[in-house]
This record gives structure tokens, C-alpha cells and sequence, in this order.
């Protein structure tokens, strides 16, 4: 079970954080942020190696007393990081792997999005832009795309009988697949 | 004019190159150099957008390389020879920021033109200055 999920762009900068609400979000903050450094180091090591073709997934970088923090790169350094719970003996590195892809997808998923413009966070919360949809909307807890007359829309719950519905163009495929991860082991 | 929507067309072709500088790499492990980006756009990339793959990557490994399509399938339902010259860069427009994006996905800045010489054969030239 992952306490802390980030994905940081090639920049260095956070385009995603999420943290188990119940700990002090600037502590897996702060953790995160130190990881770059590891990770950093990693891909510079594998890259002086002599190895054929360096992997993606960079393993454990650092262990705290209470946490473990893995890494992920992808060809496009993005880089992904988790936070486990140290107590979580049951977590095996092939299931971290599996997460770590499943986290991929996801991410290559929003980067597909057409509303989503690469470098922007990776948002869900219904503040970003609106626009309005002249047909009810399907119910659902991910963002799907359909087509339809007038172009591709974002589905999102909507009251029947409303004529038109507002739609915010967010990605909440990528915040269900983080919570999922976050509430059992995949 | 003309000038504003080819850079329209090569801007769409950019966001969908991101797209697939992203997706299609899944399954390869990094890549270690420039060139090996490069054989990926005239495999990989060419092969999921137009089905088949470039017919010549040119480099003077100084940062410029020269691909060349023989049979364009943009262009290849246009008759061949010099008939459509003026018409082709509508065609290529797109292609150029599909390549453009696709590289810029995977790090690399880049200035990608077209150029038809006779239809269908076209090449793309790929400029990657050093830093």
C-alpha cells in the first residue's frame, strides 16, 4: 500500500503529489524532493555503465525507519515515486513494478488526453475549465471521451433533465488509478 | 494564409507527436543515444502512423539527419513526378510536427522541414542543434 504517489515532470518539478490524508502531507513532500536526487543519480550511473539498455525501473532508492521510496523513469524522464510503508513486509518488488506500471499507463493515458497540455498539473478537482455540454452527460467515476456531434467531451455526472451540464475537463482516470493504489496492493 | 495554417497543421502534429512519444516507447527499454531515438521515429513511429517503416535515415552525426520516404503514403495517392509539387507541403505540414513533437517527448529539441523533390518521395530533415 503506497502512502505518497508523485509524478515529477523532466523538469524537476511536481505534476502530481498525493499523500494518505490521514499523515502531514509536507513530510512525503520533503522525502519526495530528496528522492530527485537519488534518482538523478541513478540515471547517471546506469548511463556510464556498460550495460546494453538501462531499465526503467530504478528500484529502492532510499529506506527511512518508517518508509521505503522506489523509482520509476520513463523514456520521456518523467519520473515516478512511491512511498511504502516500511511495516508493509508483504509488498514484493515485482508488485511494485506491476504498480509502477499500471502508474505508466495512466500517465501516458492523461498525456493522450487532447485537453490535457504536457507540463500542466495533473488535476481533478472540479476548479479548472469548464465547458458546457448540450446533451446529458452518462454517469461515471472516470473520465471517458466520446464522440459525438460537435466533438469529444469529457463525461461527468450531471442531474437528469438538465438540458445542459457543465463539464470540467479534468483527468480522473489518472486520480481513480493513484487511489486505488493507494488503498490496496495491486 | 497559407503560412498560418501550415503552422496550424505542424502544431496538431506536434501534440499528437507528444501523445505518441509517450505511448509508443512502452515496451523498450531507455534509449542510450541520439541516434537510437531517431531509428525509433523511422521504425517505431512510422510504422504505427503510416504502416511501414522509413526507407533511408542520412546523418553527418552532427546533429542533422535526413529521412526519406520513397512511396509517402500522404502523397501517394497524388499522381507521381512534379504535377502537385506546390500542393505537397499541405501534406507534409503535419508529418514535421508529429516528428517535432515526438522528439521533444523524448528530449530532444528539434527543427524538422519536409522537402518533395518529385512526388511521392519525400524527406524530412531533422536539425538538432548542439547545446
Amino acid at each position: 500500500m503506497a502512502v505518497c504517489i508523485a509524478v515529477i515532470a523532466k523538469e524537476n518539478y511536481p505534476l502530481y503529489i498525493r499523500s494518505t490524508p490521514t499523515e502531514n502531507e509536507l513530510k512525503f513532500h520533503y522525502m519526495v524532493h530528496t528522492s530527485l536526487d537519488v534518482v538523478d543519480e541513478k540515471i547517471s550511473a546506469m548511463g556510464k555503465a556498460l550495460v546494453d539498455q538501462r531499465e526503467l525501473y530504478l528500484g529502492l532508492l532510499y529506506p527511512t525507519e518508517d518508509y521505503k521510496v522506489y523509482g520509476y523513469v520513463t523514456n520521456s524522464k518523467v519520473k515516478f515515486v512511491m512511498v511504502v510503508d516500511s511495516s508493509n513486509t508483504a509488498l514484493r518488488d515485482n508488485e511494485i513494478r506491476s504498480m509502477f506500471r499500471k502508474l505508466h499507463n495512466s500517465y501516458t493515458d492523461v498525456m493522450c488526453n487532447p485537453f490535457y497540455n504536457p507540463g500542466d498539473r495533473i488535476q481533478s478537482s472540479p476548479g479548472g475549465p469548464y465547458f458546457l455540454c448540450p446533451y446529458p452527460v452518462q454517469v461515471g467515476p472516470t473520465s471517458c471521451v466520446r464522440s459525438s456531434p460537435g466533438g469529444p467531451y469529457s463525461c461527468v455526472r450531471s442531474s437528469p433533465g438538465e438540458p445542459y451540464s457543465l463539464c470540467p475537463i479534468q483527468s480522473r482516470a489518472f486520480d481513480n488509478m493513484v487511489t486505488s493504489m493507494m488503498i490496496q496492493v495491486c | 494564409g497559407q503560412k498560418m495554417s501550415l503552422s496550424v497543421l505542424e502544431s496538431m502534429g506536434f501534440r499528437v507527436g507528444q501523445a505518441l512519444g509517450e505511448r509508443l516507447p512502452r515496451e523498450t527499454l531507455a534509449f542510450r543515444e541520439e541516434l537510437d531515438v531517431l531509428k525509433f521515429l523511422c521504425k517505431d513511429l512510422w510504422v504505427a502512423v503510416f504502416q511501414k517503416q522509413m526507407d533511408s535515415l542520412r546523418t553527418n552525426h552532427q546533429g542533422t539527419y535526413v529521412l526519406q520516404d520513397n512511396s509517402f503514403p500522404l502523397l501517394l495517392p497524388m499522381a507521381s513526378g512534379l504535377q502537385y509539387l506546390e500542393e505537397a507541403p499541405k501534406f507534409l505540414a503535419f508529418t514535421c510536427g508529429l516528428l517535432r513533437g515526438a522528439l521533444c517527448t523524448l528530449g530532444i529539441e528539434s527543427v524538422v522541414t519536409a522537402s518533395v523533390a518529385a512526388l511521392p518521395v519525400c524527406k524530412f530533415q531533422v536539425l538538432i542543434p548542439k547545446s
